[in-house]
C-alpha cells in the first residue's frame, strides 16, 4: 500500500471533527447535569423565617425550621453567659476566627444580644443535629461539662456558644445564620440586610 | 428430535448458541480441586437474580415521594398480598450479598486470585464491589425511615468535607440544600434504573475476562501448563456438568440459611434492618444513636478513627476512600513467589489473619458509639488493617515459601 493519502489533512479532519464532537458533546450533556442542581422550588425554600422569641423561658431552647435545617435559639442565663468564658483553652476556636457566623456575632457569646442565642443546629462535622444539654456536669457528660450541645453521630462537644471542644471529630463551631431583630421579641432568620422586614 | 436439531442449526447459522454454550460451560474447563470456597461466586449471582425479581415487584407498589415514601413501605408489609415476604427477601438479600461478596473476596486473598494473568478480572470485580455499596447506600434511602436519612446525611456530607469544591458536590448530588424529596427520588432513579444496569454490564464483563484466563484454584497454579492431546488442560474438568452440579448444592445450602433469617430474623437483632428505620425520617431530630448497615461499619470504624486534621474532616474520609480503593493495588503489592496460602510461609498467614481481625474488629466497632476507649481500639484496629496491604511488599518477599506441586493436589 503506497500511499496517496493525505496524513496531514487526515490529522486535521480527525482533530476538527474529534473537537467538534467534543464541544456538541459537553453541550448536550450540560441540560442533564444542570437538572441534577437545586431547582427553582428549592432555591424558593430558603426563604427568610420570621419568629417570635418573646415566649423562651431563661435557659430553654426553641427550635425552627429553615432551609429544611434545624436552627435553634437560647435564651441563655447569667450563669450560663458566666461559664462560657471559662474553658477557652479547652476549644478550638474560643475567639471565633473561622467564619462561621456573620460579623455582627463575632464576639464572645456569637450573638448580637448575650442572652438571645441563635445557631444552625447542624454539627459541623457530618451534618448531624446535636443534642441540647444545658445541665451542668451530667454523669455521662463529665463534671467538667458547663452545658452545651453534644452530638450522638460522633461524639462532639460544643459549649452554649457552639463552640467546638478540642478533640472531638468536628473541625470548627457551628455555624450562626443571618438574622436580626424586627423588634424586641421578634426575630428574622435567614436576612440580615437593612430592607428586610 | 430431529426438527430441534434442525431448529438448532437454524439458530447456530445466525446466532453462536451452540458455540456460546460450549464456551462458557460445557466446555469451559475449570480446575478439578475446587472446595467450598468456591462457592461464593455462583451464589452473588443467584442473590443478585433474588435482588432483581424481589426489587422489581417492590417497585409496584413503592412511592418515590417524601410524603409518601415510609407509608408505602408500610403498605407493602401490612396489606399488599406476601408484601412483607417481597420486602424481607429484599433486605435479606441485601446483606447476604454483602456477606457473599465478601466470603468471595477472601477467597482471593487466601488463594492468591488477583495475581497474574488475573490483575483485570480482581479489578472488575471491584468495580463491582464499589459498585454494589453505591447500590446498597441508595437503597437505604428509600424507606425513608430515621436511619434512611441520617445515614444519607452523613454520607452527603462526607463529599462536602472535600476542598474548595465540596459544599458544590454534596448540593450537585442531594439536588437540594438538605437530604430531600428530590435525593429521595433521584437515589430511586438510580437504584431501580441506572446502577442495576451497570451491576449486569459489569458482571458480564467479569465473567467474560474470567473464562478469558481461567479460573484459579485452591493450590494457585496455573491448570493450563498440562493440557492432554486435545489441547485440554488435564487437570479441568468442564463447568457443566460437574460444577453447575456443584453449585446447586451450594445454592440449595444457602438458600436454607437464607430461608432462615427470613423467615425467624428478618432483621437480625438490628443488623440487618435497624429499629429507628421503623421510624419515619426526621430532619430536625436526630436518633440517639446512629450507625450504617453492618456491611459499611468497617469503613465507618476507619473514618472515625481519624481525627480532623487542619480544621478539616477531609482526611479521615481520604483514609476511608483509600481503605475500599486499595484492593484495587493489591495484584502489584503482593510480591511473593507462590499464589496460595498452602504454599506461603507463616508470615503471609499471620497477616492475613491480623487483617481479618482487623476487618471484623473495625466493623463490630462501627456499630457501637464513639467512646474514647472505642475509638483507642479503632485507631489500632486501622493502622493494623493499611499495614496488612502498605507492608505487604516487604513480608511477601521475606516470607518462606513452601515448593508448588506441578499438578493440583486434591484431599
Amino acid at each position: 500500500m503506497t500511499d496517496n493519502v493525505d496524513r496531514s489533512k487526515r490529522r486535521l479532519l480527525i482533530a476538527a471533527t474529534t473537537t467538534a464532537g467534543g464541544v456538541a458533546a459537553a453541550g448536550a450533556g450540560a441540560p442533564f447535569v444542570l437538572s441534577l442542581m437545586p431547582s427553582e422550588r428549592a432555591k424558593a425554600a430558603g426563604a427568610p423565617i420570621k419568629v417570635d422569641v418573646s415566649a423562651i423561658e431563661p435557659g430553654m431552647m426553641m427550635g425552627v425550621e429553615w432551609q429544611g435545617k434545624p436552627v435553634w435559639i437560647v435564651r441563655r442565663t447569667k450563669e450560663m453567659l458566666d461559664l462560657l468564658a471559662k474553658h477557652d483553652d479547652e476549644l478550638v476556636d474560643p475567639d471565633s476566627t473561622v467564619e462561621q457566623q456573620p460579623p455582627y456575632c463575632n464576639n464572645p457569646y456569637r450573638s448580637i444580644k448575650p442572652d438571645y442565642f441563635v445557631v444552625l443546629g447542624v454539627c459541623t462535622h457530618l451534618g448531624c443535629s446535636p443534642t441540647y444539654r444545658p445541665e451542668v456536669a451530667p454523669a455521662d457528660l463529665g463534671d467538667k461539662w458547663p452545658g452545651g450541645w453534644f452530638c450522638p453521630c460522633h461524639g462532639s462537644r460544643f459549649d452554649l456558644a457552639a463552640r467546638v471542644y478540642k478533640g472531638v471529630p468536628a473541625p470548627s463551631n457551628m455555624i450562626v445564620p443571618p438574622h436580626k431583630y424586627l423588634s424586641d421579641g421578634r426575630l428574622l432568620i435567614g436576612d440580615d440586610s437593612k430592607e428586610a422586614v | 428430535m430431529k426438527l430441534l436439531h434442525k431448529l438448532l442449526g437454524w439458530i447456530d447459522a445466525r446466532f453462536p448458541l451452540t458455540s456460546t454454550w460450549k464456551a462458557h460451560a460445557s466446555e469451559y474447563y475449570a480446575p478439578k480441586n475446587f472446595n467450598f470456597w468456591y462457592f461464593f461466586g455462583s451464589l452473588a449471582l443467584l442473590v443478585l437474580v433474588i435482588q432483581f425479581v424481589s426489587g422489581i415487584f417492590l417497585t409496584m407498589n413503592y412511592k418515590p415521594d417524601a410524603l409518601f415514601a415510609f407509608a408505602s413501605v408500610e403498605y407493602i408489609m401490612r396489606d399488599v398480598q406476601w408484601g412483607w415476604l417481597l420486602r424481607y427477601i429484599h433486605s435479606t438479600g441485601a446483606s447476604m450479598f454483602f456477606v457473599v461478596v465478601y466470603l468471595h473476596m477472601f477467597r482471593s486473598l487466601m488463594y492468591g486470585s488477583y495475581r497474574k494473568p488475573r490483575e483485570l478480572l480482581w479489578m472488575i470485580g471491584m468495580i463491582i464491589y464499589l459498585t454494589l455499596m453505591a447500590e446498597a447506600f441508595m437503597g437505604y434511602l428509600l424507606p425513608w425511615g430515621q436511619m434512611s436519612f441520617w445515614g444519607a446525611q452523613v454520607i452527603v456530607n462526607l463529599f462536602s468535607s472535600v476542598p474548595y469544591i465540596g459544599h458544590d458536590l454534596a448540593i450537585l448530588i442531594r439536588g437540594d440544600f438538605v437530604v430531600s424529596d428530590t435525593t429521595l427520588n433521584r437515589f430511586f432513579a438510580l437504584h431501580v434504573a441506572a446502577i442495576p444496569l451497570i451491576l449486569v454490564l459489569i458482571v458480564v464483563a467479569h465473567l467474560v475476562a474470567l473464562h478469558e484466563v481461567g479460573s484459579n484454584n485452591p493450590d494457585g497454579i496455573e491448570i493450563k501448563k498440562h493440557k492432554d492431546a486435545n489441547g485440554h488442560p488435564l487437570d479441568g474438568i468442564p463447568f457443566h456438568p460437574y460444577y453447575t452440579v456443584k453449585d446447586g448444592v451450594g445454592a440449595v445450602g444457602f438458600l436454607i440459611i437464607f430461608c432462615a433469617i427470613l423467615f425467624f430474623a428478618p432483621d437480625m437483632g438490628g443488623y440487618f434492618l435497624e429499629y429507628n428505620n421503623f421510624v419515619p425520617a426526621n430532619p430536625m431530630k436526630t436518633p440517639e444513636h446512629i450507625a450504617p448497615v453492618w456491611y459499611f461499619t468497617p469503613y465507618y470504624a476507619i473514618l472515625r478513627a481519624v481525627p480532623p486534621m487542619f480544621g478539616s474532616q477531609f482526611p479521615g474520609v481520604v483514609a476511608m476512600g483509600v481503605g475500599t480503593v486499595i484492593f484495587f493495588f493489591l495484584p502489584w503489592l503482593d510480591r511473593g513467589k507462590v499464589k496460595s496460602i498452602r504454599y506461603r510461609g507463616t508470615v503471609y498467614k499471620v497477616f492475613l489473619a491480623l487483617f481479618v481481625v482487623s476487618f471484623l474488629g473495625l466493623g463490630w466497632l462501627g456499630t457501637l458509639p464513639a467512646t474514647p476507649a472505642y475509638t483507642v481500639i479503632s485507631r489500632i484496629l486501622a493502622v493494623v488493617y493499611f499495614a496488612f496491604f502498605l507492608l505487604m511488599p516487604w513480608y511477601t518477599r521475606i516470607d518462606k515459601t513452601k515448593h508448588e506441586p506441578d499438578r493440583v493436589t486434591s484431599k
